[in-house]
C-alpha cells in the first residue's frame, strides 16, 4: 500500500490520505466514522443517500464523492451536519414502511443501526404509509419495495454473468424502485438471492428460507453502534475490496 | 406504413446515444411502449432490459400504457391554472367522458397533465400530437374533442401564429409576443459574419474577447461562459462536444422558444463559434420534447447553414469541421441540469451526474463538452461580431450586456422583453404594464419570489440574478395555491435518486397542505423553514438545492401574510379527522357513524 | 433512584390499544424493581391494577400501541387530556407498528379478506360485525403523536424492560430521555 500523502484536517484532526481516495474512505482508515448507506466498498459512490454529507470550504457535498486534496478541511460531527444526516434518516423512515419488529434484516440493518446511533425515537417528520409491493415470485429473492430506500448498491452490484445488469430502477420521484431483470436466468439463482442479500443495506431483499438465523443479543448492531467498529483503534483486517461479482 | 422496432432501431444506427429518437418514434406511432418491444430492443442495442424499462419510464412522453390516438398534454404550471387551466380541463374530461390521467376505452382520446410547456404568455396551453394550442377556452376545447372523437386532423382548428410561427414546417399556433427588441436578438444578422471574424481572430482569441465580454450564462446559474470554454479547450481529449441547452423547463419562461423560432441562425452560428473556439466538429442541440414541433424547422435552418458552408465539413473553405445534430428531449424539467441533459443526450435517464468532474472536462460520452444557454451562443456570436467592449458598455459593471425576459401573470403586455440588466423590477412592472403587482416570482420557482418592498431591487447578476422567468401575481392571486403548484411541480419533477429533494419536497408539500386546510400553527412555519434548509443544504443538484425557494422566499418575504394563514396560541394541531377516518368502514361494514360515547364523554 | 417517602408520590396511568399488551409485559420485566417503584409512583388508570378511567390527574402516561378504532383515539383522549407527560411506549405506539402494515389496503378488501373469504369455523356466517356497541374501526392505524400531542417516546418491540426502568428513573428524577443506552434502545 502506498504511504498516505495528502494531508487533510477532519474537524480537529489532522490526517493523511492517498491521492485518489473518497473523504469517506480517508476517515475511515484513520478511524474516523462518516455516516453512509449507499457508499459500498468498491463500488462507484452515487450519492444517493447523502448521509455523508459534510462540510468542505463552506459547502455541503456528500463526501463519498468527494476526491481529497491537500490541505481540505472537512466539518464532520458539528451540530449542524449532524442534524441535516438525522434528518435524512428519519425522512427514508417515514417515506417507506420499515416495520422493523417484523423484519428480516433487524439488528444487521444499516439504517436501523444509523437510526439507533443517532438516536430517533420518532420521525420529526409524518409517516407516509405509502403503498408499495412486496414481490416474492423468485424462487429464492424476495423483493420487499416498502423498505427499499433507492441506494441502488444491487443496481451497481449485482450483474450476470455476461456482465449484464440484473438490478434496475424505474420511474421517478417518489415512485422510483427497483426492479430484476427476470428474464435472466442469474435472477433465479441462489447465489444471486445470496449476493442481493448481502449487498443491501436494509432488508428490501431477502433471499428465502434463511432468515432469522442469529439470536438477538449477537446480531451485528445489538450491543455496538454503527461505526464503533471503524472508531475503535483495532487496526481493521485486510479492508476486504469487494468487485463486481 | 408501420414500421417494426427493429426497422426504426436501424434507422438510429442502432445506437444507444439515439434511444431516446428510437423511444419517440414507438410512442408516436404505437402510442405506447411495450414490454415486448423492449425486449426486442434489448437484443438491438444490447442495452440491458432494465436499463430500457428505466428510461422509458423516466420521462413523461413516454408510456407503458396506451396514451390514446390523440394525446392532449395540458399545461398545468401557475399562469395556466391563473388564465382559467381549470375550466378548460372540466371541458376535456367532459366531452371525451374521461379524467386527466386517462385514455379513453377505444384508445381514441388520452388526457394528460404536464409541467411548463413555455407558452405562460398565452395560457391555457396544451399540445395535441405535436400541434399546439394555445389560449384555450371550454368552448374551443368541445369542437378540439368532437375532431379527435371524430379522427380528423386536428390542424384545421388552428388559428395562425405569428412570425415564423406561421412557417408550415412549424404550423404552431403561438405568438411571439415580443414586446421589446434590443440590440442583440431580433434584428439583422447576416449568417456567417460572426464566424468569419472569429476565423480572423483565431481560437484563442475567440475565448479571450468572450472572456473579456464578461458573459454569464444565460440559463440561470451565471457561469462566466469565457472561463467555461477556456476549461474545455484546456481539457485534455481527442473529441469534445458543444451542447445546446433548449430544455428550459423552469416554468415561467419561454424565451428561449421566441429566439429559436426568430432568430435560430444567431444560436447555431454561436455554437459553430464555439466548436471553432474549442477545437470541437460535433454540436448537438438538445431540444425539450415540449419544443418537438420545432424540430423540423431548425433541422431546415442547419441544412441552410450547411448549403452556406456554415455548417459540416470545411466550413467557409477552411479545415475546420462542425456538424450539430438536433437531439430531441422527452418531458423532464430535471434535463436542464446539465449534466442530467447529457445523460439524457446519451440515451440514459435524465439523472444528474456526480460532480466533480465537471461537464468540460468530463461531459458528452465523457469527453470535454461545454453546455451553453441558446441565448448565451446568440450572446457570444454577437460579442465575436462587435467585439467584447461594446457587450461590455451594455448592462452594469458586474452583469455586462442584455438579457431576455420572459413576462407572464398579471400585466397587460405579457411576452418578451430584451433589456440591459441592471433595470428595476418596478421599472420592468411600468414596462410590461402591471399595475397591481403584488408578488413577483424572479427566476422562477427555483429563483425568488419578492414583494413590493424589494420592486425597487435590480435585475442583474449582483443582486436579482436569473435565467429571465418574470412571473407577476396581483393581489386577487392566493399566495397559498400559488406556493402549492410551485411546490407540486418540484414533487412531479424531482428524479428521486437522492433522499432529500426526493423525500423532503413531499413532507413540504404536505406541510404546505396542513396550513392551506387551516391546520397550521406557527411551529409549522418553523418546521418548514428547517426542513427546507436542510433540503438545500443537502440534495445533490440544482433542482433540489433550490426546490424548497418558494416556501423560504415567500416565509422571508410575505412572512405577514402567511402568518396570518397559521394559528399562534397553539403549538399542535391534530390531523386527525374522525368523520373522514370511520366514513369508508361504516360504509364498508353497513352501519351508522355512531359515536355516541366520544360526544358523551368529551 | 432511592427511595423518597418524603416526596408526593407521582401518578401514573397506562393503557394498551392497538398493541399486544407486549409492552405492558415488558413494563411487569422490571421485576423486583416494582417494589422500589412503587414507593415513587401511585398507579391509575392501567391493566396493572385494573382501574378502568383515569379519575385524578395524572403526572405520566404510557400509552402501548396505536390507534385503530374510534375506541382507541377516545382513550388516547382522555390520557391526553389528564396526563402531564404523555409517552409513546413501543413501536406500535410510535410507527402504528405490526398493526399499521395493514394501511394502504382498501376497507373493502380487508374486511372480505378477514370475516368473508375466510374458511375459520368461528367465523361461520361470513358477516361483517356491524353491531353498534363496536368500536369503528379507522381508515388506517394511526401513530399516537398524529392524533394527539406526544410528549416522549420510548421505542422497542417491546421496549427492553431495563429502558423502560432508565425513563422512569429519569422521569422521577426530573431528567430529559435524550441519548438513552444503546443496549436498551432498539426497534424490535
Amino acid at each position: 500500500m502506498e504511504q498516505g500523502t495528502i494531508k487533510i484536517t477532519i474537524d480537529d484532526k489532522e490526517i493523511w490520505a492517498k491521492d485518489g481516495q473518497s473523504v469517506v474512505e480517508a476517515a475511515r482508515e484513520n478511524h474516523i466514522f462518516i455516516p453512509t448507506l449507499c457508499d459500498y466498498k468498491s463500488l462507484k459512490p452515487a450519492g444517493t443517500c447523502r448521509l455523508c454529507t459534510v462540510k468542505i470550504g463552506g459547502r455541503f457535498v456528500s463526501a463519498c464523492t468527494t476526491t481529497v486534496s491537500n490541505g481540505m478541511k472537512v466539518e464532520n460531527e458539528s451540530s449542524e451536519i449532524k442534524d441535516i444526516r438525522k434528518s435524512l434518516i428519519e425522512m427514508l423512515f417515514v417515506e417507506g414502511n420499515h416495520m422493523c419488529p417484523s423484519c428480516e434484516k433487524s439488528g444487521n440493518c444499516d439504517l436501523q443501526a444509523l437510526a439507533y446511533r443517532y438516536q430517533m425515537t420518532a420521525p420529526r417528520f409524518p409517516f407516509s404509509f405509502t403503498n408499495r409491493r412486496l414481490d416474492a415470485s423468485l424462487p429464492h429473492l424476495i423483493l420487499e419495495h416498502n423498505r427499499c430506500i433507492q441506494c441502488l448498491r444491487c443496481v451497481r452490484g449485482v450483474r450476470a454473468k455476461d456482465g449484464r445488469d440484473l438490478f434496475g430502477f424505474v420511474d421517478r420521484g417518489a415512485k422510483i424502485h427497483i426492479t430484476v431483470d427476470k428474464t435472466v436466468e442469474e435472477a433465479f439463482s441462489e447465489k444471486t438471492a445470496a449476493a442481493a442479500m448481502a449487498i443491501c443495506p436494509v432488508g428490501a431483499l431477502i433471499q428465502k428460507g434463511g432468515a432469522y438465523q442469529t439470536p438477538i443479543g449477537d446480531r451485528k448492531y445489538d450491543l455496538h453502534p454503527i461505526g464503533s467498529e471503524i472508531e475503535s483503534n483495532i487496526e481493521q483486517s485486510g479492508g476486504s475490496h469487494d468487485t463486481k461479482s | 406504413m408501420k414500421k417494426s422496432v427493429s426497422e426504426i432501431a436501424q434507422m438510429h444506427q442502432n445506437k444507444q446515444t439515439q434511444l431516446l429518437a428510437i423511444l419517440h418514434d414507438i410512442q408516436e406511432q404505437e402510442r405506447f411502449i411495450s414490454d415486448e418491444v423492449l425486449h426486442i430492443l434489448s437484443d438491438e442495442l444490447d442495452v440491458p432490459l432494465v436499463e430500457l424499462e428505466g428510461v422509458r419510464s423516466f420521462y413523461h412522453f413516454f408510456s407503458s400504457q396506451h396514451r390514446g390516438r390523440y394525446t392532449v398534454y395540458m399545461n398545468t404550471s401557475a399562469t395556466s391554472e391563473m388564465s382559467g387551466a381549470f375550466e378548460v380541463m372540466q371541458a376535456f374530461e367532459k366531452h371525451s367522458g374521461i379524467e386527466f390521467g386517462q385514455t379513453t376505452s377505444d384508445f381514441k382520446i388520452g388526457l394528460y397533465k404536464t409541467s411548463c410547456i413555455g407558452l405562460c404568455d398565452q395560457e391555457p396551453a396544451a399540445i395535441i400530437n405535436n400541434l399546439v394550442f394555445t389560449q384555450l377556452t371550454a368552448s374551443r376545447v368541445k369542437e378540439i374533442v368532437e375532431a379527435m372523437k371524430a379522427g380528423k386532423d386536428l390542424k384545421v382548428l388552428l388559428r395562425q401564429g405569428e412570425g415564423q410561427n406561421k412557417n408550415p414546417l412549424i404550423g404552431a399556433e403561438i405568438f411571439n409576443n415580443i414586446r421589446q427588441k434590443g440590440p442583440l436578438f431580433f434584428n439583422e444578422f447576416e449568417p456567417g459574419s460572426a464566424l468569419k471574424k472569429a476565423m480572423d481572430l483565431g481560437s484563442l482569441d475567440v475565448i479571450e474577447s468572450i472572456k473579456k465580454s464578461n458573459l454569464r450564462g444565460r440559463g440561470g446559474a451565471g457561469f462566466p461562459t469565457g472561463q467555461k470554454w477556456g476549461f474545455c479547450r484546456a481539457a485534455d481529449a481527442n473529441r469534445r462536444y458543444v451542447i445546446c441547452n433548449i430544455d428550459e423547463g423552469e416554468p415561467g419562461t419561454f424565451k428561449d422558444r421566441v429566439l429559436l423560432t426568430e432568430n435560430p441562425y444567431l444560436v447555431f452560428e454561436g455554437m459553430v463559434v464555439a466548436g471553432y473556439a474549442i477545437e470541437s466538429k460535433r454540436g448537438i442541440v438538445y431540444l425539450r420534447g415540449e419544443y418537438a414541433y420545432l424540430k423540423n424547422y431548425l433541422e431546415e435552418v442547419l441544412n441552410q447553414m450547411r448549403q452556406g458552408h456554415l455548417l459540416g465539413k470545411k466550413i467557409l473553405g477552411t479545415r475546420f469541421s462542425f456538424d450539430i445534430q438536433i437531439k430531441l428531449g422527452a418531458g423532464a424539467y430535471i434535463c436542464g441540469e446539465e449534466s442530467a441533459l447529457i445523460e439524457s443526450a446519451e440515451g440514459k435517464r435524465g439523472q444528474p451526474r456526480n460532480r466533480p468532474p465537471f461537464p468540460v472536462v468530463s461531459g458528452y460520452l465523457n469527453k470535454p463538452t461545454v453546455v451553453n444557454n441558446p441565448e448565451t451562443f446568440g450572446c457570444a456570436a454577437k460579442i465575436v461580431l462587435n467585439g467584447p467592449e461594446w457587450f461590455r458598455k451594455m448592462g452594469t459593471a458586474a452583469s455586462s450586456g442584455v438579457k431576455l425576459f420572459s413576462v407572464a401573470g398579471d400585466c397587460d403586455r405579457p411576452g418578451i422583453y430584451e433589456l440591459e440588466w441592471g433595470m428595476s423590477v418596478a421599472d420592468l412592472l411600468k414596462l410590461c404594464g402591471a399595475k397591481d403587482a403584488y408578488a413577483v416570482q424572479v427566476g422562477g420557482p427555483s429563483g425568488v419570489l419578492i414583494s413590493e418592498r424589494q420592486f425597487a431591487r435590480k435585475l442583474a447578476y449582483e443582486d436579482l440574478g436569473t435565467g429571465g422567468a418574470i412571473t407577476i401575481f396581483n393581489k386577487t392571486r392566493d399566495l397559498l395555491s400559488i406556493l402549492h403548484n410551485h411546490m407540486e411541480f418540484f414533487n412531479n419533477e424531482t428524479c428521486g435518486f437522492c433522499v432529500p429533494c426526493r423525500a423532503g419536497n413531499a413532507i413540504l408539500l404536505k406541510k404546505l397542505e396542513k396550513i392551506m386546510i387551516g391546520n397550521g400553527t406557527s411551529n409549522d412555519l418553523s418546521e418548514i423553514k428547517a426542513w427546507g434548509q436542510t433540503v438545500k443544504l443537502a440534495s445533490r443538484c440544482g433542482l433540489g438545492q433550490t426546490s424548497p425557494n418558494p416556501l423560504l422566499t415567500a416565509l422571508q418575504n410575505f412572512s405577514d401574510e402567511i402568518a396570518s394563514k397559521v394559528r399562534h396560541d397553539i403549538d399542535y394541531i391534530s390531523q386527525f379527522n374522525m368523520d373522514f377516518a370511520i366514513e369508508e368502514s361504516v360504509k364498508v361494514a353497513g352501519r351508522s357513524p355512531n359515536l355516541r360515547v366520544e360526544e358523551v364523554e368529551d | 433512584m432511592t427511595p423518597n417517602p418524603e416526596k408526593k408520590k407521582l401518578v401514573v396511568a397506562t393503557t394498551s390499544l392497538a398493541g399486544c399488551f407486549g409492552c405492558h409485559m415488558s413494563f411487569l420485566d422490571i421485576d423486583e424493581r416494582i417494589l422500589q417503584l412503587i414507593t415513587h409512583v401511585e398507579f391509575n388508570r392501567s391493566p396493572i391494577d385494573d382501574i378502568k378511567h383515569i379519575n385524578k390527574p395524572c403526572d405520566v402516561g404510557f400509552v402501548e400501541g396505536g390507534c385503530c378504532n374510534t375506541e382507541n383515539v377516545h382513550t388516547l383522549r382522555e390520557f391526553r387530556k389528564n396526563c402531564k407527560i404523555l409517552v409513546s411506549l413501543g413501536q406500535c405506539a410510535i410507527t402504528g407498528g405490526l398493526p399499521a402494515m395493514r394501511n394502504g389496503i382498501p376497507m373493502s378488501d380487508l374486511f372480505s379478506e378477514v370475516y368473508q373469504n375466510t374458511n375459520n369455523p368461528t367465523l361461520g356466517n361470513h358477516l361483517i360485525p356491524n353491531d353498534e356497541e363496536i368500536p369503528i374501526i379507522l381508515d388506517r392505524v394511526y401513530p399516537c403523536h398524529e392524533i394527539v400531542k406526544v410528549d416522549a417516546f420510548l421505542p422497542g418491540c417491546p421496549p427492553n424492560a431495563d429502558l423502560i426502568w432508565e425513563a422512569l428513573v429519569r422521569i422521577i428524577e426530573g431528567k430529559s430521555l435524550d441519548d438513552l443506552t444503546y443496549q436498551y434502545f432498539k426497534y424490535d
